[in-house]
This record gives structure tokens, sequence and C-alpha cells, in this order.
């Protein structure tokens, strides 16, 4: 029955010609490998409870009067986009989880590129051919940041609404074209009704077909490419080393996009993420206090507040305040960015076509340079945190922004050398960051004491192999002649990246 | 069914079959350790996992249930979480653990092309285009107007009918309020001389502005009696002890709502500027950059609060065209 209905299908797709060596393509084993994975395996999890959230969502911004079971709303004159999403809150089956869970795989979204593109970035793996991926990847990212920020808007509370506020006048900052844009997209002057059903459509069909489209770019190319690989035993330039798509590779991908939703539903259900119904409708007039938006844009706003208060007067015209810290810096970062391959081949003058990644280590200008940059937006995060650490310290406000407006500029330039110096010395330290090994004392006839090193983890090792060409093995013959071994435990296989 | 390998010296036991090594010569047999699960004992390993699929089955009937019973969202969650975490956790642990881990490896051509594949495909490709287009030139300059037209004529109108032009609602340069509006509440509550008391602040807007996004002011009592004059030039807009400003942050728009009494100042919640009333509202601290617009004030026969005039500069955030020619203060 499978059978025939494959062959049905295989004599219009011919996927048994064309796909063949599908099956065996091989994925390199590293952890490092797995941060990429979560971030596709978050996207999913927001599309499937996205379109749950869309089925009760009503994006409009009409006032209509609470009515629901949540008691201390009643009576009120709310939207209709927060009065539907405190109802999925609140009397939709579901739907609280559901909410959480989305908001949630949107963080662990971000997160998960953020640091999967840190990890490119250290070792070195934009370089050629990749640069054109490391480019799409950066969109992806931007997409991602703009597309939870659209999300977050929606539900129309106190926060967001905010957040949108801030917005409008970060756009209408932009020379010449800034009032444009902010009231085409707006529909008008702040708020209006237009903008919770643009975002809205924004938010659920154009974002993520953008993402989806440049996603299916991204792997094709990865396909293409074949992955980079750390060096080891065997790993060369030109081959692959790792374990194969099918069996192996398929069921530790499956699992872990069950493992990422899994964890995306206890967070969900465990970790209160967003209760509007505490914050209240959005107001234009009124003050919410300790506003603080999701973590990816908290490096935005740490920018907006350390920002001293200047602005350009010009003849006419006016360069305003936030246009600095919310367009320009952010402009500068995305475009350094993209054009990181290209400096940095510039500079090292390479060239050549790279697949071994390089480790941070042996690389000390590079990871110093990154570590620096990466500490510069760390220390704007925190600076998203004044009001909450003057608080939390008992010290004023401006002892707290004076310390984060040096910061910004003290830890980048203290973190460079450190971490170039770190780098240097790992590289020169054989065995450096490798796990200790047991001392075994011997005493010698004549009573002398030395050490020598022990095995490591006596009987778990199994020293690196040399990597077999999948396609000259009967992998099938092998699998079945696999015979149970030895008493317990796993095998360790230490790397020698030497 | 294992197939025989052709290399010389291909010489396992027989029946095991034999694998080649990438390195020419060098076959290796299939009870290497490249062939070997991770796992010494797969026994355990495989208790392990079943154990793991068995929990999920158990926690999805679990969420099932609650899910009938409408439980709480943590109860849901929960039982959702454990079912996909184990089921997960065991597909990862049987691919890890009981599946040939390798390494194993397969070629990797360049990805760089040589320089006769490129020529061959733009020969191909300017040779083939050049012919189709250079006998009929006529034919590419209209594609090309026909074209260029389309795109224009579509993207203005596509583009122009999201919004009005931004001065077109006057909103960037004027808010709502006029010579002799009520400060009114946003109850709809004209407010009065004695309403309010020393230390008070209310937000007041046009009564035809009820909740207005811009014309939002806070009006605050800061003594009992005597005009306040903040400002030179403001000597009659702060009368029997009151003193009203543009809630609109100047930094990045947000309502400028907490008042510090004691010291006669406001913050901005979002980025903590301070601005000093008894100074024209000018910002002490933050980033703000500019003093909060001041609404000149009266107190009419009636006791009744009111504008002498809107706001004399746009207020909130800065914009490109705010100042000079495009600002109609100045002209
Ligand atoms: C890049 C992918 C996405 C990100 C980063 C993202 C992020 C967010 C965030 C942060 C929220 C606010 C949730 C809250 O109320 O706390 C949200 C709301 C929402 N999202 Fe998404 N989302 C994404 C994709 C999608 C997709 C594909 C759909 C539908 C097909 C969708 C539908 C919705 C709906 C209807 C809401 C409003 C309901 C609500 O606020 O709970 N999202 N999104
Ligand atoms: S909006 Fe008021 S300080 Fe930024």
């Amino acid at each position: 029955m499978i059978d025939s209905l494959f062959s049905w299908i295989d004599d219009r797709v011919a996927l048994s010609r064309s796909g063949r060596h599908l099956l065996d393509k091989i994925f390199p084993d590293h952890w490092s490998f797995m941060i990429g994975e979560i971030a596709l395996y978050s996207f999913i999890v927001l599309l499937l409870t996205g379109v749950f959230l869309t089925l009760y969502f009503v994006p409009s911004s009409t006032p209509v009067v609470y009515h629901g079971i949540y008691a201390p709303l009643r009576g009120q004159t709310v939207s209709e986009a927060y009065d539907s999403t405190i109802n999925l809150s609140f009397a939709v089956r579901g739907g609280l989880l559901m909410r959480q869970m989305h908001h949630w795989a949107a963080n662990i979204f971000v997160g998960a590129i953020v640091v999967h593109m840190l990890r490119v970035f250290f070792t070195g793996g934009f370089r050629r051919p990749r640069e054109a991926n490391w480019m799409l990847g950066t969109t992806l990212l931007i997409l991602a940041i703009f597309n939870g920020f659209l999300g977050y808007s929606l539900p129309d509370d106190l926060i967001s609404g905010t957040g949108i506020r801030i917005a409008f006048s970060i756009m209408e900052s932009i020379p010449f074209v800034g009032t444009y844009l902010a009231y085409f997209l707006f529909g008008g002057s702040f708020p209006g009704t237009a903008i919770i059903p643009r975002f809205f459509i924004l938010h659920v069909l154009v974002l993520p077909l953008l993402i989806i489209g440049l996603l299916a770019g991204h792997l094709g190319m990865l396909v293409k490419h074949k992955h980079a690989q750390f060096p080891g035993k065997g790993a060369r330039d030109d081959n692959v080393v790792g374990s194969p798509l099918w069996p192996t590779y398929a069921a530790k991908a499956g699992g872990f996009f069950f493992l990422t939703t899994g964890v995306t539903a206890l967070l969900g259900a465990i970790v209160q993420i967003n209760p509007i119904w505490q914050y209240g409708q959005y107001y234009a007039y009124k003050v919410s206090y300790a506003v603080q938006p999701d973590w990816y844009m908290g490096w935005l706003d740490g920018a907006l507040r350390v920002m001293p208060a200047w602005e350009i007067n010009l003849p006419g015209h006016m360069i305003p305040n936030v246009f600095f810290p919310a367009v320009l810096l952010p402009g500068l970062t995305f475009n350094l960015i993209y054009a990181w391959p290209f400096i940095e081949a510039k500079l090292s003058g390479d060239t050549a076509e790279h697949h071994l990644l390089d480790r941070p280590r042996d690389k000390p200008l590079r990871t110093a340079l990154g570590a620096a940059v990466f500490a510069f937006y760390f220390v704007l995060f925190g600076a998203s945190a004044t009001d909450v650490l003057a608080n939390y310290l008992s010290i004023t406000l401006n002892v707290v922004l004076w310390s984060f407006r040096i910061l910004c500029i003290v830890v980048p330039i203290v973190v460079f050398p450190v971490a170039y110096k770190i780098c240097v010395e790992l590289r020169d330290t054989p065995g450096a960051g490798q796990r200790k090994r047991h001392n075994i004392i011997v005493r010698s006839a004549d009573g002398g004491y030395s050490t020598i090193a022990a095995d490591e983890y006596p009987g778990y090792v199994r020293p690196e192999l040399e990597p077999v060409a999948l396609d000259e093995v009967d992998l099938v013959a092998a699998m079945s002649a696999d015979a149970d071994q030895g008493p317990e435990g796993v095998y360790r296989i230490p790397r020698d990246y030497s | 069914m294992p197939e025989v390998p052709e290399t010389p010296g291909a010489d396992g036991p027989a029946g095991n079959g034999v694998g080649r090594h990438p390195h020419p010569g060098a076959p290796i047999p299939i009870d290497s350790p490249q062939f070997q699960v991770a796992a010494k004992n797969p026994r355990r390993v495989e208790g392990v996992v079943a154990a793991a699929f068995v929990a999920s089955f158990f926690a999805i009937a679990a969420f099932g249930a609650a899910y009938w019973q409408a439980a709480s969202s943590w109860v849901l969650g929960v039982t959702l979480g454990i079912a996909l975490g184990t089921f997960g956790f065991a597909l990862v642990a049987w691919g890890k653990y009981l599946m040939p881990q390798g390494p194993f490896e397969e070629p990797r051509p360049q990805m760089a092309t040589t320089k006769e594949e490129k020529d061959e495909f733009v020969a191909d490709f300017a040779t083939r285009g050049k012919i189709a287009v250079e006998r009929r030139g006529f034919l590419v300059k209209l594609m090309g107007a026909a074209g260029a037209v389309l795109g224009v004529v579509v993207a203005f109108p596509l583009i122009r009918s999201l919004g009005p032009r931004p001065n077109q609602e006057q909103s960037l340069y004027h808010t709502k309020w006029r010579k002799g509006a009520k400060l009114t509440s946003i109850e709809g509550r004209a407010v009065k001389v004695d309403d309010i008391e020393v230390g008070g602040i209310i937000t007041v807007f046009p009564p035809d502005d009820l909740g207005g996004a811009f014309s939002q002011t806070v009006l605050i009592r800061v003594q009992q009696s005597g005009n306040i004059v903040t400002q030179p030039g403001r000597e009659t807009w702060g009368p029997d002890g009151y003193l009203a400003f543009s809630k609109v942050c100047t930094h990045a728009g947000c309502p400028v709502g907490l008042y510090e009494e004691l010291t006669e100042q406001l913050l901005c919640p979002c980025h903590q500027s301070l601005f000093q009333l008894s100074d024209g509202a000018m910002p002490v601290f933050g980033p703000a950059p500019r003093p909060l617009p001041q609404l000149p004030l009266y107190v009419d026969s009636k006791g009744y609060l009111r504008a002498q005039a809107d706001y004399d500069e746009p207020i909130g955030p800065g914009f490109w065209y705010r100042g000079g020619a495009n600002n109609e203060y100045a002209q």
C-alpha cells in the first residue's frame, strides 16, 4: 500500500533519482550548530501559535465596552484589539497558553538568531563563500526584530501603545522623509485608527512571508555550500565530516524541535509574560510606569536614555535628538554587520574560500573586536534599566545615567585588550580549555614521586576516528551487523582541533 | 545483500561487508568503531528512550484530559511541555546514542566556478539577448517607456493613498487649543480656579479634543495665588498659581505625568527626563532637548481656567521641518 503510493508519487517527481543523495547529506556534529536550529524551530512555533491567535484576535481600535469575565476591567471602554486579547487570555480555552508561548517563542527566536550570529562571527563562518548568506541572515535578524515589535504592539495595551508613540517620534525624526513616512504608515497623525489593522497585516502576513522566503534562501544556500566545520580529524576544506541526514541527524534534529517546543510550552505555562490586563488599555495621555520593551529592543531604549540632550538646528530644519540613538546608531550597526565580511577580507587580504571554521582564540584581533563591539551593545542594553537600577540600589538616577554614559565608552576599550590577551594566552597554552585529566602519582623504585596524566575518563574514551566516505560503505549492512557492546555508558570522543 | 566491495585488498570477514576508507587502499571493516553506536550498552539506553516515550504518552493524554476539562493554562502548558519535551528527548537520545555516529564524510566541491563556465554562460546570455534585442530596438524602447510609467504611476497612488501629507491636518504645528478654550478634564468637566489644591496636577484638554494625543496638557497648581512668571515674556501666563504645559515629552513623545511637588519638577517615565517648571519647564536631566511648551492661561469672570491661545511653538519631539521656513510660526 505504502509502496505503491510511494511508487505512484515517485513516478511523477522522481525523488528516488534526484533526492537519493539527500539521505547521505552530512551534518557536522558540534553543539554550536544547534543554535541556528533553535531559531528555526521557534519560528515554526511562532507560526503555529500565531495562527491560533489570529482566530480570536480582532485587529481594530474601535472602542467597545468590556463585558468579559475579568472583573476589574468590566465596564471600561477599550479597543476591540485589547478586548479580544483579554478574551484570548481569559475566555478562550488554551488561549493564554498560546499567547504566552507565542511571546516566549518570539523572545527565544530573536535571541537564538543573535547567538547564532555571534557563533558565525567568532568562528569566521561569514568568510567566502558565505558572505551573501551572512547578509541574508542579518536581514532575517532585522525582520525578526521588526516583527517582534509589531506583534508586541497589537494588543493595544498601555505599554505597547507607549512604544508605538516612541516609534512615531523616531520615524518623524528622519531628515527629509521622516514626517511623510510616519504619516503614511499611521494613515495620518498619531495615533489614528489605522495603525492596529496595518500592523496586524504586516505582522501576520507580510513579514512572515518575507521571513519564510529569506529563510528558504538561507537554508538553500547552506545546502549548496554544505556546512562549514571545525577542524578535527579528517576535516578538510574539500569535505564535510559528521553524521548522515538519515537516520542519525533526522532523529537528533527532529527530537530537538520537540525539545524546543516543549521548553517553550513550559515557559508559556510557568513564566508569565506580558500580562496586559495589569497594564490596561492604551490612552495617549495615560502615564505608564516602568516601561520596558522586549529584550531585543533594550539596546535601543538604552541608547535613547544615555544620549545627551543634543539636537541640531539648521536654518529652517532640525535633526532631532532621537535621530542619533534610534536611527543613526541602528543604521550604522546593521550596515557594519552587513559589510563586515568585506571589511575583514580587505584587512586580512584573505579572499580564499574557507570551509574550516576558526577557533576564536586563533583570530585574536577579530575576536577582540567582536567582543568590544558586543560589550558596547551590552552596556546599552543595561542602560535600558537605569530607573530600575537607581531604585534598586537607592542611588540617584543622575549617578546611574552618568555611569552608563561612561561605561559605554570605557567597557569596550577595556574589553578589547583583555579579550585579545586571553586569546593569545589560550592559543599559546597547549591543552588550554580542554578537560582536566586526573593525575596519577607514581612512586619509583628508589622512593621518588612523580605525577603523570591519566587517560581521560578511563574506559570511556574512543579516540577520534578517521571519517568514512558514506557513498563507499554499506551503512545498511553496518547497521544491521551492529551488536551490543561494552557494559555500560556511552563513548565520549575528545576532539583534537590542532 | 551487502554489496561486494571492489577495492583492491578489501577482504573483511565474509558476509560482513567491508567499507572503504577514504584514503585509497585502506579498507575499513564493517565492525570498525565508526559504525558502532555511541552507547556501550544499547539495551540500557533503549530503556531510557522507552521510558521517555511512555512519559510522553501519558503527558499528552493528561493534556487532552486537561483541555477537555478546560483546566488552567498552567496545567495545559505543563502537560504539553512535558509531552513534547520527553518525546524530543527520546528522539535525540535515540539518534545520539543508538544510531551510527561515524564520523562519515562527503566531498565538498569548490563553490567558485571556472573561467570557462562563466564565459560560456555569459556568452550565451549576451548573444541570445543581443540578437533578440538588436533586431527590435524600437520595441525595447517602447517596453522601457511603458515599464517606467507603469512603475511610477502604480507606486505613486499606492504610497500616496496610505495617509495624508504631514501638514495637511496641521497637527505638526498646531494643537486644538484656541483662544478662550476651557481647560477641560478627560471626563468633560471644565476646571475652575478652586478645583485644585496646591501641589495638585490634572490632565486637561480643549473641550472639543478630549483625550487628544497632541493637545494633552498638564495643569498644575504650584501655589495658592499670584501670577507665576516662568520666563520673561510670560508675565500673564500663570494666573492664580496655575501653570499649564504640554504633556508630550520633547524627547520621544511619552506623556510626562509624574509631578514632584517639592522640587516643582515633571518627570517623563520613558527615559527619565526632568523638567523644571519654575524655569519654564526647562529640561534639567535626561535626553529631552527642549523645554515643554507652556500654555498661556487666564481665569474668566466665572472662575474658569481658559487658554489665551494655542502653544506658541510645535509641541512634542522634533522633526526635520520643525522651525524655519516650513514652520508657520516663522512666517
Ligand atoms: C517572526 C515571527 C513572529 C514574531 C517575532 C512574533 C511576535 C509577537 C509578539 C511578541 C506578540 C505579542 C504577544 C502578546 O500578546 O504578548 C505577537 C502577537 C500576535 N501575533 Fe505574532 N509573531 C510572529 C509571527 C506571527 C505569525 C506568523 C502570526 C500569524 C499567522 C502571528 C500572529 C499574532 C497575533 C494574532 C498576535 C496578537 C494577539 C496577541 O497579542 O496575543 N504572529 N506576536
Ligand atoms: S520620551 Fe520623555 S524622556 Fe524620552
